[in-house]
């Protein structure tokens, strides 16, 4: 079964219908017309981009290409997750931790998926790496930044507890228990949450698209259990990284809480 | 737990304070004044190691740096001013404490099922020292100990710690404001003027 092809003039239908939700907006003076305009134009551009991209990608689909544009998306996440903290690691520690531990958990188990489970020839072929990879990312990194937020940010306004256990004479991985179980608890619950809804709530995305594209849905299932658990695999070892790694950070050598190491928020 | 080590400093400086050499026998208390920060605190917090800080503190033949962090407060133990609970009942931050010692301190055993939000200030003052004295350390820093009491309490508090300092032969360093009390319980004397830390002459306290 083919896929129908889009044209241009097709999209451009739909960019009408936006255009006059817009105008809707404006005209109930809801005051949201601007946002969605630069937001919509946004995602013509980038998707654009990204297509011409991938496109090359499949093109030339050679191992160093692929995994250029793999630590390019590793990077941007990175970024990512450091924006999205209130109160973060200085000294690069929170861009190097986050990101770290997203490539040890998202890499990992991409090439373990590639290469034990599903086998493309090879085994780095752009049309099944790519896709996987930013799946892993995108969720990896909410993950990640989530429970890094919550983990620093909960360690600041809980420091009298943490410092009167310490006073106690118990280990810092003790006095910090709580709180770590509470940022892992953060990390994995949107994961937990999309597993648990998977199509009784929502139809997800992936199979969504696969089933469109032509896909008979037996298969797309199949695919989409797949990335669920890989997703999960994911999340779950890099928001376990980054705990273990940024709750040891807000200690020094003489299990001393150094809260000192944590930007102002702003 | 060898008890009945003297708690030795040796050129500890913290923050504005400038270097302090003290040397606490078994069972000494000693009491430090001082205007609220003058850093009378942050002294605790150095010899507790809860701060970075120069110098060294010795705890008999062991050094502060030589054993881990949580190895050496659990021997020189802090009981700040205000105390921080993060169970949901009193008894689960206790190691079994004593009947006798609850008492002691006006509580019956029953306190140990008591929500810790419904804890006053004072009581939590006093379970936070018998938290403490419970898990038997070998030397007490206590920051202002009686700061939520009223008279009577304080006085109980207070005969309480001193007895169970000297059953023990803990060195202790008692931050205190109150002249009386420190005529009391202290054995020595010490006041935080302009960043240093003075001996007060025996007469002009006892």
């Amino acid at each position: 079964m083919d896929v129908i092809a889009l044209s241009w003039w097709q999209l451009a239908a739909a960019a009408l219908l936006v255009i006059a939700l817009a105008g809707c907006t404006a005209w109930a003076r809801l005051g949201m017309s601007q946002n969605l305009l630069v937001a919509a134009a946004r995602t013509v551009i980038q998707l654009a981009l990204v297509g011409l991209v991938l496109e090359a990608l499949f093109a030339a689909a050679e191992l160093y290409w692929v995994a250029l544009m793999a630590f390019a998306m590793l990077l941007i996440a990175g970024r990512e997750v450091m924006a999205r903290q209130k109160r973060r690691l200085l000294g690069g520690w929170a861009f190097g931790i986050g990101t770290l531990s997203m490539f040890l958990s998202s890499f990992t188990v991409a090439v373990l998926t590639l290469t034990l489970i599903i086998g493309p020839e090879p085994w780095y072929r752009p049309q099944y790496a790519i896709p996987l990879l930013g799946m892993m990312l995108g969720n990896t990194m909410t993950g990640v930044a989530l429970a890094l937020d919550r983990l620093t940010d909960t360690a600041w306004r809980q420091r009298g507890v943490i410092e009167n256990r310490l006073m106690l004479g118990q280990r810092w991985q003790e006095a910090i228990g709580d709180i770590r179980r509470e940022a892992m608890r953060s990390g994995l619950m949107p994961v937990i949450n999309a597993m648990a809804a998977a199509g009784v709530v929502s139809l997800p995305g992936m199979m969504t698209g696969q089933i469109l594209a032509g896909s008979p849905p037996a298969l797309a299932v199949k695919y989409q259990i797949l990335i669920m658990f890989t997703i999960t695999l994911g999340t779950g070892f890099g928001t376990l990284a980054a705990v273990a790694a940024g709750s040891r950070r807000l200690f020094d050598s003489r299990e001393r809480l150094r809260l000192d190491r944590l930007s102002a928020p702003g | 737990m060898s008890h009945a080590d003297p708690l030795r400093l040796e050129r500890l400086a913290i923050g504005e304070l400038a270097e302090v050499d003290l040397t606490l026998a078994p069972g000494e208390i000693l009491c430090l004044s001082g205007a609220s920060g003058s850093g009378k605190s942050r002294l605790l917090r150095a010899i507790a190691d809860l701060e970075p800080h120069d110098g060294e503190a010795w705890l008999g033949d062991r050094a502060q740096s030589a054993i881990p962090g949580h190895a050496w407060r659990r021997a020189v133990m802090l009981v700040p001013a205000e105390s921080h609970w993060w169970a949901e009942r009193v008894g689960e931050h206790f190691h079994d404490p004593e009947e006798a010692d609850l008492q002691a301190l006006g509580f019956e055993r029953d306190v140990l099922d008591w929500s810790v939000a419904r804890l006053s200030s004072g009581e939590k003052q006093r379970l936070a020292l018998l938290r403490a004295v419970s898990r038997e350390p070998a030397a007490l820093l206590l920051d202002e100990p009686t700061a939520n009491l009223d008279d009577a309490t304080a006085h109980q508090v207070e005969a309480w710690l001193v007895a169970r300092i000297r059953e023990h032969g803990l060195p202790v360093v008692w931050v205190a404001h109150d002249i009386a009390q420190i005529r009391r319980v202290a054995d020595r004397h010490c006041r935080i003027k302009g960043g240093t830390l003075e001996t007060e002459k025996e007469g002009a306290w006892t």
